[in-house]
């Protein structure tokens, strides 16, 4: 067994209204920051051990679908490196 | 006809659910979510409040509790569920109902009273009001935008299980009267069955005359009766 840390990151669907961005973005440029658009994810780093990169990845993978993410809103990707 | 109302850590409108419930002549009771449901339960509330800090997304810690597999079981059965607000939030997250409520458009949590047009007058949830009725009902959420996929959204419509839509007092579906931006007005569906319904606005806190400044809410839990 290898220990692994996977990295999921959920954010929104294109196209899916993200009001608490907007918000941040107007804040920003309220500091005088210039820009034409934010983005904001959640991250998850999953520590675990598996055989090797391929489960520890589909074993996060499961997570993210079961409950990390909400497939209704939610687009998701999964990065493995071992630890 | 003893009604459940599950009570989930940070629930908080399941005493109110009880109450107004007992005011219409229906008797309900609290259940801690870990007591599981009873043996052969007559019809459940999924009751609002802010069950696990709302950590992660609203709904989703409570949807995946046991107890949900028997929510989830007795549906199947035909035993009515009603999601009210946070319970609306944990019937989409659990899969329950179509869709998933998120931020609202406004990015605000939102106090106030809305109108809503009842789409289905054959339903349990609505057989007390006829079809095109406007009622009053309160909304209480930050998280009450319904948001759900086109061709899901394609097949809701289709499949007629909009219950809900939020209007202006005349009935018109329109954008202002939208309080969170949802999609489509939609305020509230019914699940696979139409026996699982549900919504962001609270009935339960439009039931008791003594307390609402609407009664209009009293007939969707007349659907427990």
């Amino acid at each position: 067994m290898t220990e692994f840390t996977a990295t999921v990151t959920v954010r929104l669907k294109r196209g899916v209204l993200d009001p608490e961005a907007e918000t941040t973005k107007k804040a920003l440029e309220r500091l005088g920051f210039e820009l034409s658009a934010l983005r904001s994810a959640d991250r998850f780093e999953l520590d675990l051990e598996a055989a090797d990169a391929e489960e520890a990845e589909t074993r996060a993978d499961e997570m993210a679908e079961r409950l990390l993410a909400n497939p209704t809103i939610h687009d998701y990707d999964v990065a493995v490196a071992e630890r | 006809m003893t009604v459940s109302v599950v009570q989930f850590g940070g629930s908080n409108c399941d005493r109110d659910a009880v109450r107004a419930l007992r005011h219409l002549g229906i008797d309900a009771e609290r259940r801690w979510h870990e007591d599981g449901l009873p043996a052969d339960p007559d019809g459940i509330v999924l009751p609002g409040g802010f069950s696990y800090g709302d950590y992660l997304r609203a709904g989703a810690m409570a949807a995946r509790a046991p107890i949900m597999a028997e929510v989830r079981e007795a549906a199947e059965a035909g035993i009515p569920v009603l999601g009210v607000c946070n319970g609306a939030q944990i019937g989409s997250e659990s899969g329950l109902t179509p869709g998933a409520f998120t931020t609202n458009a406004s990015a605000r949590f939102q106090c106030e009273p809305v109108h809503l047009r009842v789409e289905r007058a054959d339903t349990p949830w609505t057989a007390a009001y006829d079809e095109g009725d406007v009622i009053e009902v309160p909304i209480a959420h930050g998280e009450g935008r319904f948001e759900i996929e086109a061709d899901a959204h394609e097949e809701l419509v289709a499949d007629d299980r909009v219950l809900f839509r939020y209007c202006d007092e005349a009935g018109n579906a329109t954008d202002e009267a939208n309080p969170n931006g949802s999609t489509d007005n939609v305020a509230g569906v019914l699940g696979e069955h139409e026996t699982v319904a549900v919504l962001m606005p609270h009935p339960e806190r439009a039931t008791l005359p003594d307390v609402a400044t609407s009664t209009d809410g009293a007939g969707v839990l007349e659907a427990f009766s």
